[in-house]
C-alpha cells in the first residue's frame, strides 16, 4: 500500500510518499503508527507523540482504530490548520 | 443550485464571485460572504507570508462532503468555496465561503458551518515564514469546539472495505 505523510510528518521522515508491506500482525492505522516509528530515526520523531497524528484511508478521515485491510492509500498528518 | 468548490494558487475576487452567485436569478434574497485573510503577525510576530500545503484529492473531497451536509441542513441556492494553496503574503485572501439563500438565516448559518468545517477537517497545514524561519501552525481547541457544537458532526470511516 502507498503510505503519504503531510506538513511536519513529511519533513521528519524526510519524504512524502513511499509503497510499504507491513506485516499481517499490524491491522490497525494505531498498529501501523507504532511499526512505522520503529522503521528509523526520522519516523521515531515523526510518531513521537501519536496524539498528534491524523490519519486518512483513501482519502477520508479515520480513528486510529480503524482497519487497514484492503487500503490503497494510507496518509498521515498533523491536526489540520486550515481556512 | 450552484455549487462551485476551486482549490487554486492564485488569488480569487470576493466581489466577482459573489455577483457570480446571484447572476440570473431573481430567488436570492440573501448572499454572506466569508473571506479568511492572512493577517501580517502570528502570535505577536510580524511575518513575511504563510504557506499552505494541502492533501489533493482529499481536500476536495472533504469540502464536497461538508457542501453536501449544507444543503442537506439549509434551503441554499448557490454555494462557492475556494481555498488557496501556495505562498499568501499578508493581506491577501486565504479561503473565500459565499452561500445565497432566500433570506438570510440559512445563508449566515452554512457559511459559518463551513468555515468551522473547512478550520477542523479539510487536509490543509500553514506554515509561518518569520525572519528566524518557518514554523508550523498550531491546531487550536477553540476550532475543534466550534465544528463540535453543530450537532451531528461528519462521521469517520468506520474502516477501510
Amino acid at each position: 500500500m502507498k503510505v503519504r505523510y503531510f506538513a511536519w510528518v513529511r519533513e521528519r521522515i524526510g519524504f512524502a510518499e513511499e509503497d510499504i508491506d507491513p506485516p499481517v500482525a499490524v491491522l490497525t492505522v494505531a498498529d501501523l503508527i507504532e511499526w512505522l516509528a520503529r522503521r528509523g530515526e526520522g519516523y521515531a520523531f515523526a510518531f513521537a507523540n501519536p496524539k498528534t497524528i491524523r490519519a486518512a484511508i483513501d482519502k477520508s478521515h479515520v480513528r486510529p482504530e480503524a482497519r487497514i485491510e484492503g487500503a490503497s492509500e494510507i496518509a498521515f498528518f498533523p491536526p489540520m490548520t486550515g481556512g | 443550485m450552484t455549487t462551485a468548490i476551486r482549490l487554486q494558487r492564485e488569488a480569487f475576487d470576493v466581489a466577482a464571485e459573489t455577483a457570480a452567485l446571484a447572476r440570473g436569478r431573481s430567488d436570492v434574497g440573501a448572499v454572506v460572504t466569508f473571506t479568511g485573510v492572512c493577517r501580517a503577525d502570528e502570535n505577536g510576530e510580524a511575518i513575511a507570508a504563510l504557506t499552505l500545503e494541502h492533501y489533493p484529492g482529499m481536500a476536495e473531497a472533504e469540502i464536497v462532503r461538508y457542501v453536501d451536509e449544507a444543503h442537506a441542513r439549509w434551503p441554499l441556492l448557490g454555494v462557492t468555496v475556494i481555498h488557496r494553496y501556495g505562498r499568501i503574503a499578508p493581506g491577501e485572501g486565504i479561503v473565500l465561503v459565499v452561500t445565497a439563500s432566500s433570506h438570510r438565516r440559512a445563508a449566515f448559518a452554512a457559511a459559518e458551518f463551513l468555515m468551522d468545517y473547512l478550520k477542523t477537517r479539510a487536509p490543509f497545514w500553514k506554515q509561518v515564514e518569520t525572519t528566524g524561519g518557518k514554523t508550523w501552525v498550531e491546531a487550536k481547541s477553540t476550532d475543534d469546539a466550534a465544528s463540535e457544537r453543530w450537532s451531528s458532526p461528519l462521521p469517520h470511516r468506520e474502516a477501510a472495505k
